[in-house]
């Protein structure tokens, strides 16, 4: 069989549209996926109900009594670290490809990359002048 | 099926089996223990569990960390009064269907602690067990003996009829009474729904007195 029956044929297994063979899988692959996920559904349906209970339903699962909510809320004094962090991470990230770079950087380059460090810099003045840098 | 005719087409090399066959024989071999040891019989467990002796062949190697992951609960060693209101609350919080092992002779009677103000004398009063294994501490074999028996019972279980199991009776509770802490004992001091105490001489005379 040479190329031009074999396109031929092809072309009769799929009809006129060229995606359809590509749907056909799709829906292929949805029904060996969903189909054992029904299954496993409608089997725990009828042989393992659902039995709730305050115990079971508890937040905490130790043993021990839950106590208070788990809805908690975080300090948001918690952005200063969060401000700290990035100067730092992402300065070193930068910096490196900086350094690898830098012996064949023109003029332009090595006054953008200044700048970006001067305002991170300018960053972590504000950051020390605000007292954060005091630990404890 | 009738049990002759299903043993003459095995011996034709024709498997039979029904669904529910099929779903106890998956259960049976892929059972979750509740990662908890209590004492001394915990070390014995984790032996169980580790190389030499190697539960995993029975598919019950993944002990969790959450009750509500586990299928089995290994109560391994001594109950202390303190503890077993948090035995009974780790029980309530597995999905059925559950299964419990009360390993060593702490776990069913109290053991050589049964003489003590605070020791449990069983967990079986509070939780149903299923299967208990003697031993002070059971060795990793006598373990593994109480997981086959395990593996029987969970073989033979019923998923319909009288005698299907208790998750599968819609009124039956899905949670254990859970003892507080009284002024000397736990309160109440056993559930009577899952045990009672047994009677001693003739029959019944102290389930009058009691």
């Amino acid at each position: 069989m040479n190329n031009v029956e074999a396109a031929k044929g092809y072309h009769l297994m799929t009809g006129s549209n060229p995606y359809l063979l590509i749907i056909l899988l799709i829906a292929g692959a949805l029904v060996f996926a969903l189909t054992p996920l029904a299954i496993a559904w409608i089997w725990s349906r009828k042989f393992s109900p659902p039995k709730p209970g305050a115990t079971k339903n508890a937040i905490y699962e130790c043993g021990l009594e839950s106590k208070g909510d788990a809805w908690i809320q975080f300090k948001s004094e918690y952005y200063l670290y969060a401000i700290m962090f990035l100067i730092f991470d992402v300065e070193a990230v930068f910096l490196l490809p900086f350094a690898v770079a830098f012996g064949g950087l023109p003029v332009g380059g090595a006054i953008a990359m200044m700048v970006f460090v001067l305002l991170l810099v300018e960053g972590l003045a504000w950051a020390w002048q605000k007292g954060v840098l005091k630990w404890g | 099926m009738d049990e002759g005719l299903r043993s003459e087409l095995r011996k034709q090399g024709i498997l039979t089996t029904t669904l529910e066959e099929l779903y106890n024989w998956g259960r049976k071999n892929s059972v979750w223990p509740l990662g908890f040891g209590l004492a001394c019989c915990a070390i014995e467990m984790i032996a169980t569990s580790m190389a030499r002796w190697d539960l995993a062949r029975f598919g019950a190697e993944v002990f969790r960390p959450s009750p509500r992951q586990a299928d089995l609960m290994i109560v391994a060693g001594t109950v202390t009064k303190k503890m077993a209101p948090q035995v009974v609350r780790l029980y309530n919080q597995m999905p059925e269907p559950k299964y419990v092992i009360a390993m060593g002779a702490c776990a069913i009677s109290g053991g050589p602690f049964k003489q003590g103000y605070n020791v449990l004398k069983g967990i079986d009063r509070y939780i149903p067990v299923d299967v208990h294994i003697p031993g002070c501490p059971p060795r990793p074999e006598a373990l593994l003996h109480a997981f086959m028996t395990l593996q029987r019972q969970i073989d033979e279980q019923a998923l319909t009829g009288a005698a299907r199991p208790r998750h599968l009776h819609a009124d039956a509770p899905s949670e254990f009474n859970v003892p507080e802490y009284g002024a000397h004992d736990l309160e109440p001091s056993s559930n009577a729904e899952v045990w009672r105490p047994p009677s001693v001489g003739e029959e019944g005379a102290l389930a009058k007195t009691a």
